[in-house]
């Protein structure tokens, strides 16, 4: 039963690849306008979790409801998604990514201008994204995941191989945006970094929640 | 069950042997060709057999895509492959045939060009399923099914016409057939159909049981910890 | 609205990118070029024998040249996971699969107008029947290619052995469109057959899986 005043809510996820079980019955509720990072090892099931949520992925067994809907398929104009592929085209610049995915969105062509600059990226910079660097690159996929104001963040490991700079560059704006009243969700195996803004921190461990914590001292034991 | 399966493995195993009888014995040896003919009842049958497989193959598909049902999957997998063993049937005779009779090996023969086109597209269909890295492969083997009963009439009206402008030997009665080698030919197809039916039920037994064998080892390592 | 939007997008960007990067089309294009080439080794006929295969042979030119293009329909989309992108979008799926279809037509369409005059050339080509029906022959039949290889290419996005899985599948449902591309072709130039059956059974084959691949395309981009 979708619960409309929960962001996210998963109950019973199971996803099996084979004979080898990414999730083993995930259950979960995220409540709307907080910030959760999703900590545990490689293997543990978090890649999994957050492309089920994001619709990329269907469970085996179980069911995901999202900003009050059982069918994502409904929710996709109100949710952002950015991976560790950059998610982008490398051959054209920032502001042609964009203007490009814009036109997936619906939304006026001016968020291009927004979002690069709240990324704190250069709109007229004409190289190719293929030639940034891996925290120019982020920067500018978190910016794509913004372009469409989004109620639902979901981010798989942003700040992978990314620049003290820019990785706190982001972690800010990604606070702005909670205090916006947005959702986030990010998997990441550098916590720290959101240390001050996390609302909760969730650990899995070999596809299952082992444990919500709002410490993060507790969540890395 | 297992009762409807044995009652029906002794009437596929007398209906064949009868139909092996009439073939080669009862029947009338043919004008023209000789006992060479009396391949007409395996080529004919084992055609006609491998396109109700697919038909039920196609049925299963849509019925796979529209409920997702494992069952129908499962449907559409067996009747695909009983369908490719019965259409390497017909591969086999039709040149069989040909040889003694025309001293070639291959004629694009209606019926036997459509047959190696099922043939091609059902293999490809099973390759398919074993390439696959998708955990929805059914999904996919499902499209691919519908892909390839689109096919079908397409392909047949190209041949019939084909055929028009290049004529070729037709394998089979060109005229009308004699009422008691009608009779043979329909005795054979429906030992075959008995024989497509009791494999493609084995086989459907044995899928299933896989599947839940699967299922079940699935399940252990979702409940143990995999440390 | 949206749709036809998305889908000149779409088609405007992968025209763009193929522009920027030439080495693809380029690699391409001396590809056909080897081909028409090794065809004409290993086929040498006189002029009047050249007219009745030469329908054949172009075609299965053009083929290879189309499973060549074919295979990297989506290759741009999987570097990055830019596919992800698309998919987690509230855009529809089917301009995406148009839109794809619709520039390996034009990148096939260009090989073709390559091996075209080489052909003619090395085969002393002339048509005997109506030389305009070869126009709605070639549309139709490059279509029936590119539509289908472009459905089988997203199929094969979800396979191992993906360069293989592709002609392996899309040869088998192609045949009644080879046929009619390549008798079609060959009743225009001996002039002694008319082309109008084939050219209504690939107008046929065309209507129905074009169809087909517009039902069926979210779907198969779905089944992860």
């Amino acid at each position: 039963m979708p619960n409309i005043s929960l962001a996210v809510a998963v109950e019973g996820l199971i996803k099996q690849f084979g004979h080898f079980a990414a999730l083993r019955g995930v259950s979960a509720q995220f409540a709307p306008g907080r910030l959760y990072v999703i900590v545990g090892d490689n293997g543990a099931g978090k890649t999994t979790l957050l492309r089920t949520i994001a619709g990329l992925s269907q469970p085996t067994r179980g069911d995901v409801s999202v900003l009050g809907a059982a069918n994502v398929k409904a929710t996709r104009a109100q949710i952002g998604y950015m991976a560790h592929p950059s998610l982008l085209y490398d051959e054209m610049s920032a502001m042609e990514n964009l203007q490009y995915f814009v036109r997936l969105y619906q939304v006026p062509n001016d968020r291009c201008r927004e979002v690069i600059k709240a990324v704190k990226l250069d709109p007229d910079l004409e190289r190719p994204v293929g030639q940034y660097s891996q925290g120019m690159r982020q920067r500018l996929s978190l910016a794509r995941a913004l372009l469409n104001d989004p109620k639902l963040l979901l981010l798989d490991e942003p700040f992978s191989n990314v620049d003290a700079h820019s990785a706190q560059q982001m972690a800010t704006l990604l606070g702005a945006t909670r205090d916006g009243g947005k959702t986030i969700l990010v998997v990441t195996h550098q916590p720290g970094l959101l240390e001050s803004i996390t609302d909760e921190f969730i650990c899995m461990d070999a596809g299952k929640i082992i444990a919500r914590t709002s410490k993060l001292q507790a969540a890395q034991q | 069950m297992k009762r409807g399966m044995s009652i029906l493995a002794v009437v596929t195993a007398l209906l064949l042997s009868f139909a092996l009888y009439e073939a080669l014995i009862g029947a009338p040896t043919e004008q023209t060709m000789g006992n060479v003919q009396r391949i007409f009842y395996y080529h004919v049958p084992s055609a006609w057999t491998a396109f109700l497989l697919f038909l039920v193959n196609f049925v299963a598909s849509v019925l796979f895509l529209i409920r997702r049902d494992t069952k129908a999957d499962i449907l559409a997998l067996v009747t695909a492959e009983v369908g490719v063993v019965f259409c390497t049937v017909v591969l086999v005779t039709g040149p069989i045939w040909a040889r003694p009779v025309w001293g070639i090996w291959w004629t694009w023969d209606l019926r036997l060009t459509l047959t190696l086109v099922l043939w091609l597209i059902y293999v490809s269909y099973l390759v398919l399923r074993q390439f696959s890295t998708s955990s929805q492969t059914p999904v996919l083997a499902a499209v691919l099914a519908i892909f390839g009963a689109l096919d079908v009439p397409l392909v047949y009206f190209s041949i019939w016409f084909f055929r028009t402008q290049h004529p070729a030997p037709v394998i089979g009665s060109g005229g009308s057939l004699e009422p008691r080698m009608a009779h043979v030919l329909l005795i054979n197809w429906a030992a075959f159909l008995c024989l497509a039916w009791l494999v493609g039920w084995t086989r459907y037994r044995l899928e299933v049981a896989k599947r839940e064998v699967d299922e079940a080892q699935a399940l252990e390592s979702l409940l143990e910890s995999p440390r | 609205m949206t749709f036809v939007s998305i889908t000149a997008a779409t088609l405007a960007k992968d025209i763009r990118l193929e522009w920027r990067s030439k080495d693809a089309i380029n690699a391409m294009l001396f590809f056909s070029l080897l081909v028409v080439v090794i065809f004409s080794f290993a086929f040498d006929p006189t002029a009047e024998e050249s007219r009745r295969i030469a329908g054949g042979l172009v075609w299965v030119a053009f083929l290879f040249a189309a499973i060549v293009a074919l295979n990297q329909t989506w290759a741009r989309e999987l570097r990055n996971q830019v596919l992800d992108a698309y998919r987690v979008s509230p855009a529809p799926t089917n301009p995406l699969f148009l839109a794809k279809a619709f520039g390996n037509f034009i990148f096939v369409s260009i090989l073709e107008a390559l091996m075209i005059p080489l052909f003619i050339a090395f085969y002393k080509l002339r048509a005997l029947g109506p030389a305009w029906e070869l126009a709605p022959i070639a549309l139709l039949g490059t279509w029936a290619l590119v539509v289908n290889g472009t459905f089988f290419a997203a199929i094969s996005l979800r396979t191992r052995s993906r360069e293989i899985m592709l002609p392996l599948l899309l040869f088998p449902i192609s045949i009644p469109a080879l046929l009619g591309m390549v008798n079609a072709t060959t009743a225009v130039l001996t002039g002694e057959a008319s082309a109008r059956f084939w050219i209504a059974l690939l107008l046929a084959y065309d209507v129905v899986f074009t169809i087909a691949c517009l039902l069926l395309f979210e779907t198969v981009l779905e089944a992860e």
